[in-house]
């Protein structure tokens, strides 16, 4: 069997693509491989309302049944790509069935990351998938003490989530901030005494450097410093490494996701969307990888696009971030490097409701909004028009990736 | 897809309650949605708007990334 798409991972990226060919009217078979066998589903609830309970996990799929069966798509569940034959335009699933294909791409968006030379124990849970957040959450409901390592996003999320949940819990980030890498130091600073306030115990400048357990159950984790945090359950919220294992020996340049062109493409007739792709890259820069929700989507539309020649140009998004922390929301267009000045264009941090404008070189690099949703678009539009890109040489020197997890 | 419908419009619903207040749709259609001002949640200015409007709301529909969009009925 020959696809004339072929789209590997049937997440947020992998049916953009889908949706996107189909909206340019592409007639051709597309065949959407997803190891998992859930109906594509969403993430970012699954630190937020499904983990909290507001939401049953269903809630979090993407697409209703009739929504995917008017996609006209070979959607296959449970199917899992294991080796690729980029010359012969073959892909191998675990089972052993071939493909053909004509394009290929890859949407298999990240692993969560462990903390090093530690198998899993009971009691410790990383956050990536459905199955995941159900895991946590009957952790969390069970536990008493719950300490979080890693202050990105991801932890920040699931840290506000099991205090709302009524836990003792405690933050271990080894950067002088939480969120660093997506707000800065000033606007990490407002996100640190939002959680203290809400009655976080957050460590920071605390490297953890693995688990305790005892007879397979964890016990707490362990800091640079040698003191042990007691804890009943332990959420490791260290990042993501791009799922490109099945890729070795591909032939395809793999360094931190898979390397592409300023269009997205890997080599001919493959191309990466979503979370595994680095792009933009080319002599001299290594290119970016985006870890957010919206540039899945984007990617994977641009791609479709491209495919059928209807793209305007490379691919260079305005990067946009939001995440929802005891009730408040923080949204980031754009980006806040190291070493930005940033200003606060619009309420105050006294109210705890602003816009914040992030500035290098003169340039409107990032704008981020605190609990201000309406008045941000118009902002964004002016970083449009200012920044049009994360344009890879400039942005990887001062942002080597914005990743949402925020990988201490 | 579904059949014709009389006078052509598009039929199209919002779940208020996944929205993230990107504002995507309204970029996408701001004659058909726009944001409320306190908390950036999604307002369905016109749940049945003209089939002219077709392919911006199928657009808006295809950025939001909460999927809040569903378009239920459309013409083609
Ligand atoms: C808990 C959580 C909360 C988040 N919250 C936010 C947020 O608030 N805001 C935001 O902007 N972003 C958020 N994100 C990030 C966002 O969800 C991701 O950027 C987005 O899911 C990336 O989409 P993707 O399609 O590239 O990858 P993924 O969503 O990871 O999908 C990849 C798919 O590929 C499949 N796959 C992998 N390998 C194979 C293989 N070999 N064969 C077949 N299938 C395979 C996987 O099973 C998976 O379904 C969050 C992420 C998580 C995990």
């Amino acid at each position: 069997m020959t696809a004339d798409v072929l789209v590997v991972g049937a997440s947020a990226g992998g049916l953009a693509v889908a949706e996107g060919l189909r909206r340019h009217g592409f007639t051709g078979t597309i065949t959407l491989l997803e190891r998992e066998r859930e109906p594509p589903y969403d993430r970012p609830p699954l630190s937020k309302q499904v983990l909290d309970g507001r939401w049953p996990p269903e809630r979090a799929q993407l697409r209703t049944g009739a929504e995917l069966d008017a996609l006209g798509a070979d959607l296959r569940l449970g199917a899992e790509a294991a080796a690729l034959d980029v010359p012969g335009h073959r892909l191998t699933l675990r089972d052993g069935t071939v493909l053909g294909y004509r394009t290929l791409v890859l949407a298999t968006g990240l692993h969560a990351r462990r903390l090093p030379g530690r198998p899993p124990v009971a009691g410790a849970y990383t956050l990536r998938s459905l199955g995941d957040s159900a895991r946590l959450r009957a952790g969390l409901l069970a536990a008493r003490r719950v300490v979080v390592v890693g202050a990105g996003v991801l932890g920040c999320e699931i840290a506000a989530t099991a205090r709302g949940l009524g836990r003792e819990v405690t933050v271990v980030e080894p950067a002088a901030h939480p969120l660093l890498g997506l707000l800065g130091p000033a606007l990490g600073a407002e996100l640190a005494a939002l959680h203290t306030e809400h009655g976080v115990r957050l460590l920071t400048d605390t490297p953890a450097t693995g688990l305790t357990g005892e007879a397979g159950r964890v016990t707490g984790v362990r800091t640079a410093s040698g003191a042990v945090l007691p804890a009943d359950a332990v959420v490791v919220a260290v990042g993501g490494r791009p799922a490109t294992d099945w890729l070795a020996g591909s032939g395809l340049t793999l360094d931190d996701g898979v390397v592409c062109d300023d269009r997205c493409r890997a080599a001919p007739d493959v191309y990466a969307v979503g979370d595994v792709a680095r792009f933009g890259a080319g002599p001299g820069t290594r290119g970016v990888r985006l870890e957010n929700r919206t540039n899945a989507t984007e990617q994977g539309l641009y791609v479709a696009a491209e495919l059928l020649g209807a793209a305007r140009g490379p691919y260079r998004p305005v990067p946009y971030v939001w995440t929802d922390q005891f009730g408040t929301r923080i949204q980031v267009h754009g980006t806040v490097p190291a070493g930005a000045a940033v200003r606060i264009a619009e309420g105050s941090l006294r109210e705890r409701k602003f816009v914040a404008h992030a500035v290098t070189g003169g340039r409107l690099v990032g704008v981020v909004g605190w609990n201000s949703p309406g008045r941000l678009r118009t902002a964004r539009a002016l970083l449009t028009a200012v920044a049009p890109a994360p344009a890879p040489p400039s942005t990887t020197a001062t942002t080597p990736t914005t990743t949402l997890t925020g990988d201490p | 897809m579904s059949a014709p419908q009389e006078g052509a419009t598009l039929e199209i619903a919002v779940d208020e309650d996944r929205c993230v207040a990107a504002g995507h749709c309204v970029v996408a259609a701001p004659e058909i949605f726009d944001q409320r001002e306190e908390d950036g949640v999604v307002v369905l200015l016109d749940p049945r708007p003209p089939a002219t409007a077709q392919d911006t709301v199928r657009e808006a529909a295809l950025l939001c990334p909460a999927a809040v969009i569903r378009v239920l009925r459309a013409p083609s």
